[in-house]
């Protein structure tokens, strides 16, 4: 319940433009990612490394943008720019927890010599073993 | 799609609840209209967006949910009573195992410790309101109507049948056809936004809108805990978001995420789902633990033992909660290194829940103790709770997860930690908080009844549960041959299952005869006991602006320190200011229909009806982006009249 004076559209006025931007730029790299996956002939690799390119620069438009990143803590309290540089360490850890972890997890044991990246054929084999919850390590 | 695969047929039992949900209906739209209660239904309650009323509406919800949650446990107890029982078939149990898990957990727990969290903590920290007043009516709605449209799978469509976790490939096309499953992926993915909302909404309340005086360090426990899970919620649900999502995309436009053809990964939908779930866990006992926290301290009469280490030990789990999902699919076969590193973290985060058990009790060690009703729950918390503690960290050794995993025992125990958990405190924290929001106690003596009642009944369920998982009873099985022998410990624990109902029962008896007959309070600190700001108001239901004048908080348990230097609650007159007010909205209601529709749609596949839902929800976006409206002022007369000062 902010007051009536602070509220965002009299701080800011007319169009965030901002905002605006930073939401058609978002809009731009997501529709390259889609045009480069179906409609290149890039191989695999090629068109991953692409698409991870433009998820990063998302991600960074997007701190930018709209999270407020560049603004200075001069006006803020010492606690609130505590707290926004705890946030975002708490951020990136928790960002490599989920990655890192997910790939270590699905790569590590069995999931090593178990992948999906196989044609059809012997995927049905595949299938089966992994449908078999109860079976221990295979090394 | 014929009309007949369009509702669901065929089954005694459903037609039973078409029966019933009619009635229900007519009922209501006629007691609506007889009492020509629809405008008071509507200004009063659909379109608030205080944050007590919102937080009524969520408690009510949850009560329903739990009902209904309930009924699915019983159904399945009194399949599993006997051997070779043909009181459900294999279907119609995995449906009602896959609600029940999936209700308890995402429509019971969450909402019920929302709603008290609503209720107390802007009261708690001072505020007039959470810092979003309209963004937690959006939230109440998104919640709501993803609960409406997930209950709805009962009668049309066929209810999801692949767990509350859903595993891949189980949860596909080829093995989960109908809507069923699109049901659930919707249903969690419209909540899921209120949750979401709810945890951003909160997380600036607290850091925001503390009352003067009140540093970090001076915040009640409770408030803590709901700082912290808010932090877990922002973090976690995310990632539920996109794990849903993608798996809608497998099924709904045949993407191959978590399919075994096309280079899917089904154990990923494992990964990530637990990924999510098991900081789900800790957002539904952070509360827990905090609400437990205010009781036990305010019927000790002694501020709470080891605060800074209570709070530390939540912050430390926040981060932690993130480090252990492994440990609910140790047997994915993951390999030594993996499964002895997150059996190790899950070992660790026991330490700091022990370090909490601990300091209830040193802060009960030589207090004064009232038995009361919420006593009573906390109390029964911590020793159940151990039992689910200590079984968790047997489950948490990976080489003995493979003996218990998928049996019995793994079911006892998560019922221990979540019941125990979970549940007892929402109706501690319900009775606690009870006369906060309606200004009148549930009735003790009834109460007690319910707490001895449910406990036996929960024990009398569980324990039986233990020994058959050791003796090999795998879960998620609708039925099992006399030849296993399973059958007199199933029959106990039928028996107990259905004396948490009677309690239930009991329950809402003691909710009409408290209403009927219950003294109405006529002070703010209606326990007599209040340590924090929620019980210095002027009255025992707070008026909608909560304070008057807002308060000045200058030690730990303000109302204490209150109580100790003789200050005079009562706003003086030339202290009385116009407060600052949002207008109510019917907005956030309409948005919900809105994504009802489109959630409906895509349940069965009628694009269509999904785009106009969706674009629904954008126009009320849209009008709320130009809503000039900067809510309203509560004159100076109108705070003297509510507050009874005399001119």
């Amino acid at each position: 319940m902010a007051n009536p004076q602070d509220s965002l559209s009299r701080e800011h006025g007319g169009i965030p433009w901002k905002h605006v931007i930073g939401y058609l730029l978002s809009i731009i790299l997501t529709a390259l990612a889609l045009w480069v996956t179906f409609e290149t002939g890039f191989s695999t690799r090629t068109i991953l490394i692409i698409i991870f390119i433009f998820a990063f620069l998302q991600a960074a438009l997007q701190l930018l943008m709209f999270m407020h990143m560049t603004e200075s803590s001069e006006k803020k309290s010492k606690l609130t720019g505590q707290t926004q540089t705890g946030n975002i360490l708490f951020a990136a850890f928790i960002a490599i927890v989920i990655v890192a972890g997910s790939v270590w997890v699905m790569s590590a044991g069995h999931a090593e010599h178990d992948h999906h990246k196989m044609d059809s054929k012997t995927h049905d084999m595949k299938m089966d073993g992994d449908m078999k919850m109860d079976h221990g390590d295979h090394k | 799609m014929k009309w007949d695969e369009f509702f669901v047929t065929g089954d005694p039992l459903i037609y039973g609840a078409d029966v019933s949900i009619g009635l229900t209906v007519i009922g209501i739209l006629f007691y609506l209209t007889y009492f020509k209660k629809w405008q008071w239904l509507w200004t009063e309650w659909l379109t608030t967006v205080d944050h007590k009323k919102l937080g009524i509406m969520y408690i009510a919800s949850a009560v329903l949910m739990l009902f209904r949650g309930g009924v699915d446990a019983l159904l399945m107890r009194v399949q599993l009573a006997t051997p070779d029982s043909k009181f459900l078939d294999s279907q119609h149990y995995n449906e009602i195992f896959t609600t029940h898990g999936t209700i308890m957990i995402i429509f019971m727990a969450m909402p019920f410790l929302i709603g008290l969290i609503n209720v107390v903590i802007p009261l708690q920290i001072g505020a007039r309101d959470v810092a979003f007043p309209y963004l937690n009516a959006v939230s109440f709605w998104t919640f709501f109507i993803g609960a409406m449209l997930f209950n709805v799978s009962f009668v049309i469509g066929g209810s999801p049948s692949a767990g509350w976790t859903s595993y891949m490939p189980l949860a596909g096309n080829e093995l989960s056809p109908g809507p069923g499953q699109n049901y659930y992926l919707l249903g969690l993915q419209i909540a899921g936004i209120g949750t979401l909302l709810t945890g951003i909404n909160f997380l600036v309340t607290i850091l925001k809108m503390r009352a003067p005086g009140m540093t970090l360090f001076r915040m009640p426990v409770f408030t803590w805990s709901a700082l912290i899970t808010m932090i877990i919620i922002v973090f976690a649900f995310p990632i539920l978001t996109v794990a849903l999502a993608l798996m809608t995309f497998d099924r709904l436009f045949g993407a191959h995420f978590f399919t075994l053809q096309g280079a899917g990964m089904d154990m990923l939908w494992a990964n990530l789902f637990w990924l999510w779930g098991h900081p789900e866990v800790y957002i539904v006992v952070l509360p827990a633990f905090g609400m437990f926290s205010e009781i036990i301290s305010t019927f000790s009469r002694k501020t709470i033992f080891g605060y800074k280490a209570m709070i530390w030990a939540m912050i430390i789990i926040a981060g932690y909660s993130f480090m252990v999902w492994v440990h609910h699919f140790f047997t994915m076969g993951s390999g030594e290194l993996v499964n002895s590193v997150f059996s190790i973290t899950t070992m660790i985060i026991g330490i700091p829940t022990g370090i909490k058990i601990f300091n209830w009790l040193f802060t009960m060690y030589k207090g004064k103790i009232s038995f009361t009703t919420p006593m009573l729950w906390s109390l029964g918390f911590i020793v159940n709770f151990v039992i689910g503690g200590v079984t968790g960290v047997m489950l948490a050794m990976a080489a003995a997860d493979y003996q218990y995993h998928n049996t019995y025992f793994l079911v006892a125990h998560f019922h221990y930690v979540l019941i125990a958990g979970t549940v007892f405190a929402c109706f501690a924290g319900l009775i606690f908080w009870f006369p906060k929001m309606f200004g009148y106690k549930l009735n003790e003596r009834i109460g007690k009844w319910v707490f001895w009642v449910f406990n036996i009944g929960f024990n009398v369920c569980f324990i039986p549960q233990f020994i058959l998982g050791l003796d090999g009873m795998p879960r998620r099985v609708y039925t099992y041959s006399a030849a296993s022998g399973w059958g007199n410990l199933n029959m106990l624990s039928t028996v107990g299952g259905f004396l948490m109902g009677v309690a239930f029962l009991i329950l809402v008896y003691n909710f009409y005869f408290s209403f009927r007959y219950s003294e109405r309070e006529n002070t703010g600190d209606s326990w007599g006991l209040g340590r924090t700001l929620e019980w210095s108001t002027t009255s025992a239901v707070p008026p909608h602006y909560n304070f008057a004048i807002t308060p000045t908080v200058k030690s730990f348990d303000p109302l204490i320190q209150m109580k100790r230097d003789n200050v005079d609650l009562k706003p003086k007159i030339k202290d009385i200011k116009k407060i600052h007010m949002p207008d109510n909205s019917g907005v956030p209601f309409f948005m919900s229909a809105f994504f009802f529709i489109a959630g409906f749609g895509l349940v069965f596949e009628w694009f269509w009806m999904g785009i106009v839902g969706l674009i629904g929800v954008f126009i009320t976006l849209i009008i709320r982006s130009f809503d000039p409206n900067e809510g309203y002022y509560v004159s100076e007369e109108e705070i003297k009249e509510t507050e009874r000062l005399t001119v």
